[in-house]
């Protein structure tokens, strides 16, 4: 007895609608890879790389509530907006982000993060100066390796003060891609 | 939060739904199965949060299936036309389910689980939330009041 893709979608979706849901996913294409996006109601809460979707739908379930379930539409505007993005025809993310989760001092971090342009860079010094602690250089490096919704929350476009990439939690190659898409870097010194 | 640790509900559902679909079919038909499975995950979902075991899912999701389809076939049942006496060609459930249309709740769904779709008691108990010595005394009592009625 299998159930039918029509069958099944419909269920999802009205899950979705009936308000039932603590967090809806989707997994879906993008130049650098699969992703995995995720919202609550409260807006946008995860963006991973190379998903292993079992093990995010446990971390999902454990941070947010256990009512986790793959569905379309809660997640089509970041989707639509992620589309355009890739395709360069968008330089701002206008989305709700969830960081409920994430403690007063990553929160900070984030939202100094997300006011970063397209197209430029800043470094982690810049960034701990800005939130008043500049001695937390390292302290925001670990944010940004933390970041749950990479890319709508732009730890790519934080290098390091001399001008290196220094790290991405999705791996250098995606940081680089990225800054080169943004043309935040030269095509041709990389 | 949760006492227990419960599965996320995708794992939760994608484990279960084929086995809720084949009950719901086995119960109210192919046709209506798709509501009666709608209707079962969602009732899932809406008590998900708060369970507070995590053992033996799969029977409380086919509990909930089983109760919707009751709930279906009672519905189903109240919606039938009046009777034609004449040629009678309608399934057994039809049959009793107005027959025993005046029965206390609980007698008249296990009569008609029982009688009119050949249920085992066990699947009773489980669909009305009792168990199968409870759903065994429902059918057996609310038989005998049909057959006093009758005489």
């Amino acid at each position: 007895m299998t159930v039918s893709p029509t069958l099944d979608s419909r269920f999802r979706e009205a899950a979705a609608a009936a308000g039932l849901l603590d967090v809806a996913y989707d997994l879906i294409d993008s130049p650098i890879g699969p992703l995995l996006i995720a919202a609550t109601d409260h807006g946008l809460c995860r963006i991973s790389f190379d998903p292993q979707p079992d093990r995010e739908a446990e971390w999902l379930a454990q941070t947010f509530g256990v009512r986790v379930l793959r569905a379309t539409k809660p997640v089509e505007p970041a989707h639509r907006q992620l589309d355009e993005y890739f395709e360069g025809k968008r330089t701002r993310f206008e989305l709700p982000v969830d960081l409920r989760q994430s403690a007063p001092f990553s929160r900070e971090i984030l939202k100094r993060l997300a006011r970063v342009p397209h197209g430029e860079t800043t470094t982690y010094g810049a960034l701990a100066r800005a939130a008043g602690r500049p001695q937390a250089a390292r302290a925001v490096g670990t944010v940004m390796n933390r970041n749950p919704i990479p890319i709508v929350l732009p730890c790519h476009r934080v290098v390091g003060a001399n001008g290196s990439l220094v790290g991405y939690g999705g791996g250098l190659e995606r940081k680089e891609l990225l800054l080169k898409l943004e043309g935040a870097i030269d095509n041709t010194l990389l | 939060m949760a006492l227990v640790r419960l599965p996320p509900f995708e794992s939760f559902y994608a484990e279960h739904r084929d086995a809720v679909l084949g009950e719901l079919r086995r119960l109210v038909g192919h046709d209506r199965a798709e509501d009666a499975y709608q209707e079962t995950f969602l009732k899932a979902l809406r008590a998900y949060g708060s369970l507070r075991h995590a053992d033996n899912l799969r029977a409380w999701v086919l509990t909930i299936a089983r109760r919707v389809a009751v709930d279906q076939l009672r519905r189903r049942e109240a919606s039938l036309p009046d009777p034609e006496p004449a040629t009678d060609t309608r399934p057994a459930y039809a049959e009793l389910g107005e027959l025993a249309d005046d029965l206390p709740r609980k007698e008249r769904a296990a009569v008609v689980l029982r009688y009119g779709y050949d249920l085992s008691y066990a699947a009773i108990g489980a669909a009305l939330g009792s168990s199968e010595d409870a759903a065994r005394q429902a059918a057996s009592s609310g038989v005998r009041r049909l057959r006093r009625r009758m005489q």
